[in-house]
C-alpha cells in the first residue's frame, strides 16, 4: 500500500506534449485567463466547470471527512471529471496549487494523490504549482517571463470583475456588464494566444479600454447595500466552495466587492521577506520580497489609475494595506490568508463596505485567528462594521446560511435608509 | 389589518393587528413539518375571518425561500425581533431568544448588535426537546423535575450531539433526572453565552423570548443566575417574531391569493433527490425473502426447563438486551426493550420474570455488556463483563464463521470491525460527531408524530429520498428543515434520513470508498438495522448484500450468552442474586463530589441491598479502593509534575506570567528559565479545570476552535488577576526543528492564538501583553530579537544579560526533554520487566493537561498497562519518507512514534485527537497507514469539553481485547 502512494506518477517534459492538464475551477475569470497562458505555452489544458452533487460526494467519499471543505471539492471535482469518460486517462494530468505554508492547503496534493489511488486513477500525474520549491520532480516549470505574464494577466482578471462588480448592480439594462465581461475576456484569451496583452506597453492601452467600456454602460447608481466578501481563498471565489455566494448576494440587490486576486499574490511575497526580518535571515532574504513587490508595482498603480479616472471605486496599493494591520495583527500571520483577510476587512470597511461576508470552510484553523478572532477588534476601532463569518461545509445548508447572511443584510439595508443621502 | 407569520423550525405563530396596533389573533403551533399546507390553512382562516386585504409579511428561518417564491416581503427574524422589541419593550438592553434550532442575542443599547449562533452549535429547543425524550419526559415534566435539583452535572454544550454523549452515561448511571434535567439547562445557558456573547457582557433590562425560555422558568432562572440579572418573559413573548413582521409589513397582500400561490408551490418539489430505496414491490419481496433466510434456532422455554442456561445482558445507550440460551446455543428467550432512564429496574423484573416463570431455572452463567455493563454486574452479581465489541464479535462469528466484516448501528453508537484470519484487525467507532443516528431516527420519528417502525416503512417507496449529506444529526436536522421546505415529503424525508444513517456509518466511521474493502462476508447488526429502509440503503450505497441475523438487536446480549458459556465450567451455577435476594433488591442513588485530590470528580454512588456499592464518574481509583495511583508507569504523570515543579522566584525586576496552555505545556521550562535568568519572578497558570474554563468562555469569538485553544482564555483571565506586570505569550509560526520532518511548524491555532487572545479579552486591557513573534528555531537570532521586544518594555535590559538567559533557556529545553526521554525509557524498562504492555499516547504536549485529556492516561494505567508520550520514542527513529507532506513539529513526533511502535511488539500507539483539530485530519490517515503497514491496530480516541469517559473506555477496552485474542492467535 505504502510503495502504491510514494511510487506515483511524476510529470515529466515529455508530458507537456501528450498530456492534458485538467485545472480546478477556483476563480471563474482569473483563472480563464491563466489556462490561456498555460495554452500559449504549448500545454494542452481544460478549466473544469463540472459541479452538482456528485463532486461533493465523490470528495467525501475519496478524502477524510474532517479534511477542509475545498480540498474535498477540488479533489472531488477532479475525480468526477475523470469518471466522466470525457478524458483519455493515460493522456490526463491535474494541476493543483501548493502554497508551503503551515495550513492543511499544503497538503492538498498528497490527498489528491491518495484519492487518485484509491479510485483507481493511479496513472494520472499530478502537477504541483508552487513557488516554493516543493515538489521538484512534478513541480510545473516556472520561468520568470512566465511568471510575469501570470501576473499580467491575474491584474486583468481582477480588473474585469472589479468593473463587472461595479457596474451590473446599477446596469439600466440586465446583462450589459456581463456581456462587457464576456466581450474582454474574449479578446484577451485571443491575445494571450498570440503571446501579447502582457507587456507594460500593451496593458497602459488595454485597461483603459476595458474601464471606458464599463464606464459606458448606462447605469443609475441609487443607493445599494455594499457588501464585502473575504475568507479562505477557494471558498471565497469560487461558486461551488460558496453556493454561489455572489449571485445570492446580487439576487438581494447588494453591491459585492470580492477584493482581487492579486492581493493574496502579493501577500505571499511579502511574507518571504517577513519572515527573515521577524525571525532572522540573510539581507537577500529580508529584502527579497521588497523588490519583487516594487516591480509589480506598476501595474498595480496602472489598475488603480485606471480604475479612478473612469469613476470606480479602487483598491488601496499594496504598501497601504499592509499599514492597516498596525494594532490590530501582526504580520507575521502568514497562514492561510492570514494578516491580509484581516487587513481588507479593514480596507472594506474603511471604503464603505461594511458589511462583509467572511466565508472559510468549517473549522479552518487559520480563519480561527485572522477572521473571527479579529471581528471583535475590527469592530471596536469601526462601530459601523458590520461582519458575517460564514461557514462552508459539505453538510452545512444553504438556508442556514443564507439566513445570517440575511440578517447582516437587514442590518446594513437599515444603514443604508438612516444615513444621509449625499 | 397587518399580518405577520413566523416560520420557525417546528413551529409557526401569526398574529393580525388592527389599526391601532392591537392583536385580533394570534397563534402557536406546531407544524410537523407541514410548513406549506399550514401556512396555507393560517392564512385561508385569517381571510375568512378578517378580509383577503392586509400588510402581510413572512419571517423565520423556515419561511425564507418561501416568502420570495410567493412575493410576500421577507423579515429576518432576529431583525424582525428587533423592530417588536423597540416598539413593544422600549428600555430593552438585551434580548435573548432561544428558538428550535437557533439561538440568538440582540444588544438593543451601547452600539446595537444582533448574534445568531453558528451552525455546530446547540442549546436550543430542540436540543432540549430531544434531552427530554432521551429522559422520557415532555418539556414542561422536565422544567418540573429541574427544580427539585440538588446539584448539576457537566455536559459539554458544544452541541446536542456532544451532549447527548455526556446525558446518555449519566442516564445509565443512575443519576437523578432532575439532576440531570438541571444540567442541561446549565449546558444551554453555558452554551449561549459562551457562542452568542462573545465577551460582551450581557447587563441591564434582558428580554427573554422564544419557546424554551417562555416554557421554562428553570431555564430563565439559570439565565438569571448566569448572568447576575433579573430578566423578564414579557406578554407574548413567542409572538415577537410574528409581531415584528406585521410591524414590519410595508406591502398589502391578497391573503387568499397568497394562500393559493402557496398552494401551488407546494406540489412543486425542488429538494437535491437521490434514487428511491426500491423500484417496485417484487424487488422489495426477493429482498424481504432474501433475509427471512438469516436466523439462529431457537428452543421452547418451557416452565419446567431445568437444563443449565446462559445469560446475557446488555444494558446499551437507549435499550436493554437480555437473551438466555441453551448450552447448544441455541435461543430459549430474548427481551428487548427501551432503557426507560434507569436500566436497573428493567433487567431487575427481567430476571424475576425468568425465575417466576421457570421455577427450575438453573442458572449456569451471567454475563454482561454494553454501556451499563459494570453497573449491571455490580448490581446482580453476574459473573463475567465483556466489552461489547467483543460481544459482538462473538456474536457474529457464530453466525457466521467466515465473517470477515461487522458492522452494528446501536442507537447511539457504531461500531465496526475487520476481521483478518479470525482476529479483529481493525476497530471503527464512530466519534461524538456521527454518534446518536440510530436514536436520532427515532427522535425524530416521534417528533413527527410517528412510531419508528410505521416511519421506516414509508420511506421505504418514496420516489425521491432527500438527499441529508452525511455529517451529525444536528445537520441532518437542519437539511431536513430546508428539504421540508422544498415541499419533500414525509416520506422521502424518512427514506433520505435511512439514507443519511448509512452514508455516516460508511464515509465517517469506516470511512471505505468500494465494497472490497470491506470484505466478502458482513454481517450487519444493531437495532438499527431492523429497520428495513436502513437495511437496503446499506446495500445499495455499498454495492453488496449482506447478512442480517433475525437477531440483528440482540447481538450483544446473544454475544455476552455465548462468552459465559466459552467461560463457564460445567456444572458452574452463576453467582447472580438468587430469588430471595433479586426478591429484596434495592438501589439507591446518590451523588457526591469526591474530594480526594484536585480532581474533584463527581460521583454517582450506587448502593445495593446487600450493602455492597457502585461507584462511577471517577478518574482514578481512589474513591474505590482508597489508594491513590502512584503514577510510577505513566509518563504524563511525570511530565505534569516537571512543569508543575517550576516555582517563580525572587523577583528583581518585575513579574512575569505565562498562560500553561497550548505549547506552554512543551516550552514552559523554556520561557520560565529564560525570565528567570533575567530577574522576574514568573508565575504560570495552574492546570486547566472546568472552572478555569468557564470563567475565560465568555471571550472565545469562534466556538469551532478546539478545546484546547479556548482554555487560553481562561488561562489568561488567572493571570489577569494575579497583578502582574506582564503576561507573556508569544506568537510562534515556527517549532523546534527536531529534524523528522520536512518542515518544522507550529499548527496555525498553536502559532498565533495569542492574537486571538490580544482581540478578545478584555483582561489584557488592564495587564500588559507581550504577543510579539518569536522564533525559537535560529538560536543566534532569537536572542537578537527577543532582546529588541522586551526592550519596548523593561529598557534597562541589556544584550548580554538576554544572550545568557537565552542560552539558559536552550540549555534548561534540552534537560527537560532528555528527563522526559529518560523517564520514558525507565518506564518501558519497567514495563517490560513486569510484562505489561506500553501504550504511546500519542496527542501533543498539551494533551498532559487533564482537563484536556480527561484522565485518559491514568484510564490506561488502571488498566494495567504503562503509558508514555509520543515524544519519548520519537527519537529514536530518523527521519522517513512520508506520503503527506510532514510539515509540523508536533505531528512528525506522532508519524515517528507510529513508525517506532511498529518495530516493537509489545508496544501501540493511541491516538489522541481534539475535535476541531483540522490537522488531524490528514495526520490521523497518516499514522493510520503507518500502524497498519507495519501490522498494527489504529486507535483513535476524539476529545472535546465531553468528560465522560464511556466510549474511551469502550474503546480502549476493545483495543486490549484484541490484541490479546492477536497474542492468543500467535502462541
Amino acid at each position: 500500500m505504502e510503495q502504491e502512494y510514494t511510487n506515483y506518477p511524476r510529470f515529466t517534459p515529455e508530458m507537456k506534449k501528450t498530456h492534458k492538464i485538467l485545472i480546478p475551477n477556483m476563480a471563474p475569470v482569473q483563472f480563464q485567463l491563466l489556462a490561456a497562458s498555460m495554452e500559449q505555452q504549448g500545454y494542452t489544458c481544460e478549466l473544469l466547470e463540472n459541479c452538482g452533487s456528485e463532486v461533493c460526494e465523490l470528495g467525501l467519499k475519496y478524502v477524510h471527512n474532517d479534511t477542509c471543505y475545498p480540498a474535498l471539492l477540488v479533489i472531488g471535482q477532479f475525480l468526477d471529471a475523470l469518471n466522466s469518460g470525457k478524458y483519455d486517462l493515460d493522456h490526463t494530468a491535474l494541476i493543483i496549487t501548493q502554497t508551503g505554508g503551515g495550513c492543511r492547503a499544503s497538503n492538498y496534493i498528497h490527498l489528491l494523490r491518495k484519492a487518485l489511488v484509491k479510485a483507481g486513477y493511479g496513472q494520472v500525474p499530478v502537477v504541483s504549482l508552487n513557488f516554493s520549491g516543493l515538489e521538484k520532480d512534478s513541480g510545473f516549470p516556472m520561468t520568470m517571463p512566465f511568471m510575469r505574464k501570470l501576473l499580467s494577466y491575474i491584474y486583468y482578471g481582477d480588473l474585469l470583475v472589479a468593473l463587472r462588480a461595479q457596474t451590473e448592480p446599477y446596469e439600466t439594462k440586465k446583462g450589459a456588464a456581463k456581456a462587457a465581461q464576456e466581450k474582454w475576456l474574449d479578446i484577451l484569451c485571443d491575445k494571450i494566444h498570440h503571446d501579447r496583452s502582457w507587456s507594460m506597453r500593451e496593458m497602459k492601452k488595454l485597461m483603459p479600454q476595458m474601464a471606458a467600456d464599463f464606464a459606458a454602460i448606462p447605469v443609475n447608481r441609487v443607493p445599494k447595500v455594499k457588501v464585502g466578501v473575504v475568507g479562505e481563498i477557494y471558498v471565497k471565489y469560487s461558486p461551488l466552495g460558496n453556493n454561489d455566494l455572489e449571485q445570492f448576494l446580487a439576487s438581494q440587490d447588494c453591491e459585492v466587492n470580492l477584493p482581487g486576486l492579486m492581493g493574496f499574490v502579493q501577500y505571499c511575497i511579502y511574507n518571504y521577506s517577513e519572515t527573515a526580518r521577524l525571525y532572522g535571515g540573510n539581507f537577500l532574504q529580508r529584502h527579497g520580497s521588497d523588490w519583487l513587490l516594487r516591480g509589480i508595482e506598476n501595474t498595480e498603480t496602472l489598475l488603480i489609475r485606471t480604475l479612478k479616472q473612469h469613476g470606480f471605486h479602487a483598491p488601496l496599493p499594496f504598501r497601504e494595506l499592509v499599514k492597516l494591520s498596525k494594532g490590530i495583527i501582526g504580520m507575521g500571520n502568514k497562514m492561510g490568508e492570514g494578516w491580509l483577510l484581516t487587513c481588507e476587512m479593514i480596507e472594506l470597511v474603511q471604503a464603505g463596505y461594511e458589511n462583509i461576508v467572511c466565508a472559510q470552510p468549517f473549522g479552518c484553523l487559520p480563519n480561527h485567528i485572522c477572521g473571527k478572532g479579529m471581528i471583535n477588534k475590527i469592530r471596536e476601532l469601526y462601530p459601523t462594521a458590520n461582519i458575517t463569518p460564514i461557514d462552508y461545509d459539505p453538510s452545512a445548508t444553504r438556508v442556514n446560511q443564507e439566513n445570517r447572511i440575511k440578517l447582516m443584510l437587514a442590518v446594513g439595508r437599515e444603514r443604508l435608509t438612516e444615513r444621509p443621502v449625499h | 389589518m397587518r399580518v405577520g407569520l413566523d416560520i420557525g423550525s417546528t413551529t409557526i405563530k401569526c398574529v393580525v393587528l388592527d389599526e391601532a396596533e392591537t392583536i385580533r389573533y394570534s397563534t402557536y403551533e406546531r407544524h410537523f413539518s407541514h410548513i406549506v399546507e399550514k401556512s396555507e390553512e393560517l392564512l385561508r382562516r385569517i381571510a375568512e375571518q378578517f378580509g383577503d386585504c392586509a400588510e402581510l409579511a413572512i419571517s423565520g428561518s423556515a419561511g425564507m425561500g418561501m416568502a420570495d417564491s410567493v412575493g410576500v416581503p421577507f423579515v429576518q427574524e432576529v431583525f424582525a425581533t428587533r423592530v417588536a422589541a423597540n416598539r413593544l419593550a422600549p428600555g430593552t438592553d438585551c434580548i435573548i431568544e432561544l428558538g428550535g434550532e437557533d439561538a440568538k442575542i440582540l444588544f438593543l443599547t451601547g452600539g446595537s448588535e444582533v448574534r445568531m449562533n453558528g451552525s455546530c452549535a446547540g442549546g436550543t429547543g430542540a436540543f432540549i426537546d430531544q434531552m427530554a425524550t432521551l429522559l422520557k419526559m415532555s418539556a414542561d415534566e422536565m422544567d418540573t423535575a429541574a427544580k427539585q435539583a440538588e446539584k448539576t452535572y457537566t455536559i459539554a454544550s458544544r452541541c446536542g450531539v456532544f451532549a447527548k454523549s455526556d446525558v446518555q452515561p449519566l442516564i445509565n448511571q443512575g443519576a437523578r433526572t432532575a439532576d440531570i434535567a438541571a444540567s442541561i439547562y446549565h449546558a444551554v445557558v453555558n452554551q449561549t453565552i459562551a457562542g452568542l456573547a462573545q465577551g460582551r457582557p450581557i447587563t441591564g433590562n434582558v428580554l427573554y423570548l422564544g419557546g424554551p425560555l417562555t416554557f421554562s422558568g428553570c431555564l430563565r432562572k439559570c439565565f438569571d443566575e448566569a448572568l447576575g440579572v433579573i430578566g423578564t418573559c414579557p406578554e407574548n413573548s413567542l409572538l415577537f417574531v410574528a409581531l415584528g413582521a406585521a410591524f414590519y409589513a410595508d406591502r398589502t397582500s391578497n391573503l387568499t391569493e397568497v394562500a393559493d400561490r402557496l398552494h401551488q408551490r407546494g406540489a412543486s418539489e425542488t429538494y437535491r433527490s437521490q434514487p428511491p430505496l426500491f423500484d417496485n414491490q417484487e424487488q422489495y419481496e426477493a429482498f424481504l425473502a432474501r433475509h427471512a433466510k438469516a436466523s439462529v434456532p431457537r428452543m421452547p422455554f418451557g416452565a419446567d426447563y431445568a437444563a443449565p442456561v446462559h445469560i446475557g445482558i446488555d444494558s446499551g445507550s437507549t435499550t436493554v438486551k437480555v437473551v438466555v440460551i441453551d448450552e447448544e446455543q441455541r435461543i430459549l428467550f430474548t427481551d428487548y426493550r427501551p432503557n426507560l432512564g434507569n436500566p436497573v429496574p428493567l433487567i431487575r423484573s427481567v430476571l424475576q420474570q425468568l425465575y417466576d416463570e421457570h421455577p427450575a431455572l438453573h442458572v449456569a452463567s451471567v454475563t454482561t455488556t454494553g454501556y451499563g455493563e459494570d453497573l449491571a454486574k455490580a448490581a446482580f452479581h453476574a459473573d463475567y463483563g465483556v466489552v461489547e465489541t467483543v460481544a459482538h464479535f462473538t456474536a457474529a462469528r457464530h453466525f457466521l464463521p467466515q465473517v470477515d466484516f461487522i458492522i452494528d448501528i446501536g442507537g447511539q453508537d457504531m461500531k465496526c470491525f475487520k476481521i483478518d484470519q479470525g482476529a479483529i484487525s481493525n476497530i471503527f467507532l464512530n466519534e461524538a460527531c456521527s454518534s446518536g443516528c440510530g436514536s436520532f431516527l427515532q427522535t425524530f420519528a416521534q417528533a413527527l408524530g410517528y412510531e419508528v417502525k410505521e416511519f421506516a416503512k414509508l420511506g421505504l417507496f418514496a420516489d425521491r429520498p432527500v438527499d441529508l449529506g452525511s455529517r451529525c444529526t444536528v445537520f441532518m436536522n437542519s437539511s431536513v428543515k430546508q428539504a421540508q421546505k422544498d415541499g419533500a415529503s414525509i416520506a422521502n424525508i424518512s427514506a433520505g434520513l435511512s439514507i443519511s444513517v448509512v452514508k455516516n456509518a460508511i464515509y465517517k466511521v469506516i470511512r471505505a470508498s468500494s465494497p472490497e474493502a470491506l470484505g466478502r462476508n458482513i454481517v450487519v447488526q444493531g437495532g438499527t438495522f431492523y429497520n428495513e429502509a436502513v437495511l437496503r440503503a446499506f446495500e445499495k450505497e455499498m454495492g453488496v448484500d449482506v447478512i442480517r441475523p433475525d437477531i440483528a438487536g440482540l447481538m450483544g446480549a446473544y454475544g455476552a450468552a455465548l462468552y459465559g458459556q466459552g467461560k463457564a465450567a460445567s456444572g458452574q451455577v452463576s453467582s447472580l442474586l438468587d430469588r430471595k435476594a433479586l426478591a429484596a433488591f434495592r438501589q439507591e442513588t446518590r451523588s457526591e463530589i469526591c474530594g480526594k485530590c484536585g480532581n474533584n470528580c463527581q460521583l454517582t454512588i450506587n448502593t445495593f441491598a446487600d450493602g455492597e456499592t457502585f461507584i462511577s464518574g471517577n478518574r482514578c481509583d481512589r474513591p474505590v479502593t482508597g489508594e491513590a495511583d502512584s503514577g510510577a508507569l505513566n509518563l504524563y504523570a511525570y511530565k505534569r509534575k516537571l512543569i508543575l515543579s517550576y516555582k517563580p522566584s525572587e523577583n528583581r525586576r518585575g513579574k512575569i506570567g505565562l498562560p500553561l496552555c497550548l505549547n506552554f505545556w512543551e516550552l514552559l521550562p523554556f520561557w520560565h528559565t529564560f525570565f528567570t535568568k533575567l530577574g522576574f519572578a514568573v508565575y504560570h497558570s495552574p492546570l486547566s479545570s472546568r472552572d478555569l474554563y468557564l470563567k475565560g468562555q465568555g471571550t472565545i469569538p469562534s466556538d469551532t476552535a478546539c478545546f484546547p485553544a479556548k482554555l487560553a482564555h481562561g488561562h489568561v483571565q488567572f493571570l489577569s488577576r494575579l497583578g502582574l506586570d506582564a503576561i507573556f505569550y508569544p506568537c510562534m509560526t515556527y517549532n523546534i526543528d527536531e529534524g523528522l520532518s520536512d518542515n518544522h511548524y507550529n499548527c496555525p491555532v498553536v502559532a498565533y492564538y495569542p492574537e486571538v487572545i490580544a482581540g478578545n479579552c478584555p483582561e489584557i486591557k488592564t495587564t500588559k501583553f507581550i504577543y510579539d513573534y518569536v522564533g525559537i528555531h535560529r538560536p543566534k537570532d532569537f536572542t537578537k530579537k527577543i532582546h529588541a521586544i522586551l526592550r519596548r518594555d523593561f529598557p534597562d535590559i541589556g544584550k548580554e544579560e538576554v544572550r545568557r538567559a537565552a542560552d539558559a533557556a536552550y540549555a534548561e529545553y534540552a534537560n527537560h526533554m532528555a528527563l522526559v526521554r529518560k523517564e520514558g525509557a525507565r518506564i518501558i524498562d519497567q514495563a517490560r520487566a513486569e510484562g505489561r504492555r506500553i501504550i504511546v499516547l500519542a496527542g501533543r504536549p498539551y494533551h498532559v493537561d487533564p482537563e484536556i485529556n480527561h484522565g485518559i492516561d491514568t484510564l490506561i494505567t488502571r488498566s494495567g498497562a504503562a503509558v508514555v508520550t509520543e515524544d519519548a520514542v520519537s527519537n529514536r527513529v530518523d527521519k522517513f519518507p512520508t506520503t503527506v507532506l510532514n510539515q509540523w513539529t508536533y505531528h512528525a513526533r506522532l508519524y515517528a512514534a507510529a513508525r517506532y511502535c511498529c518495530t516493537q511488539k509489545d508496544m501501540d500507539l493511541v491516538h489522541l485527537v481534539s475535535f476541531g483539530c483540522g490537522v488531524d485530519a490528514i495526520t490521523s490517515d497518516e499514522t493510520q497507514e503507518i500502524l497498519l503497514s507495519g501490522g498494527k491496530l489504529y486507535t483513535q480516541l476524539k476529545i472535546d469539553e465531553i468528560t465522560n469517559l464511556g466510549a474511551v473506555r469502550i474503546r480502549l477496552r476493545s483495543l486490549f481485547a484484541a490484541l490479546e485474542e492477536q497474542d492468543e492467535k500467535e502462541a
